[in-house]
């Protein structure tokens, strides 16, 4: 009875999954078909070559290797630099237990439901007058803050925990706070470190309104912006379009694939604490 | 200063090795030095100056002019504006309500039964497939989905044709009745994977005893469903719940990629509507009022669910105690 009963929920998940992959099926197979092809057979009909002209156009039209350099540049640099910046705040909330540390933390965990769009035009107009506008690096600096707000929400509960004897014996030993924070916390929290590095650098690759607004020139937007922006304009024929998906897919699949482990542990440990 | 001093008490030894008995805090304050320096330039002044905006009248240039609650005034009788969150609150059921309901069901399946019968690499790549979504940029999913919902040479359409169905093909984004519900369906798709992901680790920290005991005592998979799975994972359910629910009124890059906010304002959600008011309109007075009323309700929120968990918390190691 039970073995009879065992695999229609096995085939039913299946077929969900199936679902949930599918689009990218679709977009791959249709990414390598030619426009000829396209429209004697459909989006449906199978390929019967690998037709990689049309990839390479939409490569060259909008230069997407500068796009993609752009992308890893940005989301590179505010990876570290608001890994780097939650390890100093939850060194001070979670260790060090400065007074008002709830406040502190809950303005912190507020800042981080704040929707951009209270943000983004002051952003637009403070960057403007800056000189940040229209630079990567002006949009490295708004995501290193913007993201650390979780980082440090994160981290000060872990840190929290901490061994305080390893601490104290550090500093019976001599060592003062700075050198406590970067030989011992810091190694001792290097998964929970990792964790935050892989959200911050997938988080800030697909952000989409701030980088749109800050970005407005070709050699300075991100895949998502550039993608979205083409998109949003409504000229790109079939081919292009699905040129266009696959060239998009393809980096998160491959972060999926490298980060699958952290992706799906690191949420679970930042929903619940 | 008590509470301090009992506090404290773990740290006595350095305290007397140092000398000063207040030193320690106020030096791990300058830790916080950077932090807040950054949030203050880069989240605190522009949310303020947002605010301040919302009250006056104001084109991007020049001097803004004061006008009071005038833009607020506005937005109450604005059909535009409560059309805008009125979708939104679609958004939530297709990003909060419908993906905690379904991720829960699939999350206790994946656990509660492909575990035990397939093993753990089956459930792995299951997984693996329902969360895909989850890491693409919302703007690559926009592109794969509003060409698979085409009118003309959609894949949607070109399947229904196949199955012969093709008397149910419709422009999915392009017409006013339907639109709304086929963003609600890419979002469900979009966001299925964060509820599952986090409800499965959750269970991981079940105690398997308590499923086999109501196994042993007849329970059938719904019933250990309702009576173990639910209550055991509880605080996980509210956290997806109010997070998925602040996400959901944040959407703003998906209506971006699919719809503009179209046909005719069917999809237009707040977010969007600042946007366009912002930067199409340039009415930055009356887009920094909608950005406002919609930071209010997130804000509102976000401590409603921040008290509900620090109490949730309190009341647990009430009991560890």
């Amino acid at each position: 009875m039970t073995a009879l009963r065992r695999y229609p929920v096995l085939v039913a998940l299946a077929v969900g999954a199936l679902f949930m992959v599918l689009p990218f099926a679709v977009v791959a197979l249709n990414a390598v078909k030619s426009p000829a092809e396209y429209s004697a057979h459909g989006p449906l009909g199978l390929p019967h070559g690998l037709y990689l002209d049309g990839v390479e156009d939409f490569w060259q039209r909008v230069d997407f290797g500068r796009k993609l350099l752009n992308s890893v540049l940005i989301s590179g640099s505010v990876a570290v630099g608001a890994a780097v910046l939650s390890v100093l705040n939850a060194y001070a909330i979670g260790i060090g237990r400065i007074r008002g540390r709830a406040w502190v933390l809950a303005f912190f965990v507020l800042a981080n439901t704040l929707p951009q769009e209270a943000l983004v035009y002051p952003l637009y107009h403070l960057s403007k007058q800056a000189g940040l506008y229209d630079t990567r690096l002006g949009v490295i600096i708004v995501f290193t803050v913007i993201q650390s707000a979780f980082g440090t929400y994160l981290l000060s509960s872990v840190l929290g925990r901490f061994p305080r004897e390893i601490i104290e014996a550090a500093r019976i030993d001599g060592a003062n706070r700075w050198q406590v924070l970067w030989r011992i916390v810091v190694p001792v929290s290097r998964p929970t470190i990792g964790v935050l590095l892989v959200f911050f650098f997938v988080w800030t690759w697909n952000e989409f309104l701030l980088p749109l607004v800050m970005l407005i020139s070709n050699d300075n937007q991100t895949v998502s912006v550039a993608l979205g922006v083409l998109q949003g304009q409504r000229l790109m024929d079939a081919t292009m379009t699905n040129a266009a998906a696959l060239l998009g897919v393809l980096p998160a699949i491959v972060f999926f694939l490298v980060f699958q482990r952290t992706l799906t542990r690191g949420i679970a440990a930042g929903a619940v604490k | 200063m008590t509470t301090t001093a009992a506090r404290g008490g773990r740290r006595v030894a350095g305290r007397v090795k140092a000398g000063h008995p207040r030193r320690p805090r106020e030096t791990y304050a300058l830790f916080l030095l950077p932090g807040v320096l950054a949030f203050t330039v880069v989240v605190v002044v522009p949310f303020l100056m947002n605010t301040g905006t919302s009250f006056t009248d104001w084109q991007g240039v020049g001097t803004p002019s004061w006008t009071g609650l005038a833009n607020y005034r506005e937005l109450w009788a604005d059909t535009e504006f409560w059309a805008s969150f009125r979708h939104s609150l679609f958004m939530v059921l297709a990003m909060a309500a419908i993906p905690t309901a379904v991720g829960l069901v699939l999350a206790a399946a994946l656990f509660d039964h492909i575990g035990k019968h397939f093993g753990s690499r089956v459930v792995a790549v299951l997984r693996a497939c329902y969360y895909l979504p989850q890491v693409l940029p919302i703007a690559v999913a926009g592109i794969v989905w509003s060409w698979i919902l085409a009118p003309d040479d959609g894949s949607l359409n070109a399947l229904l044709e196949a199955v012969g169905l093709g008397s149910w093909q419709q422009d999915w984004l392009g017409d006013p009745d339907f639109a709304l519900y086929s963003v609600m369906g890419v979002m469900v798709w979009v966001q299925l994977g964060f509820p599952l992901v986090v409800f499965m680790a959750g269970l991981q920290r079940v105690d398997p005893g308590l499923y086999e005991a109501a196994e042993l005592d007849g329970a059938g998979w719904w019933r250990r469903f309702w009576h173990i799975t639910l209550p055991q994972i509880r605080p996980e359910i509210s956290v997806v719940l109010l997070w998925c629910t602040i996400a959901a009124l944040k959407v703003f890059g998906a209506v971006y990629v699919l719809t503009k906010g179209g046909p005719g304002g069917a999809t237009d959600v707040p977010s969007y509507f600042s946007f366009t008011t912002f930067f199409e309109k340039t009415q930055v007075g009356y887009g920094a009022a909608i950005s406002t009323v919609l930071t209010v309700i997130i804000l509102a929120l976000a401590l409603i669910g921040l008290r509900f968990q620090t109490r949730a918390e309190d009341a647990e190691e009430g009991v560890r105690a």
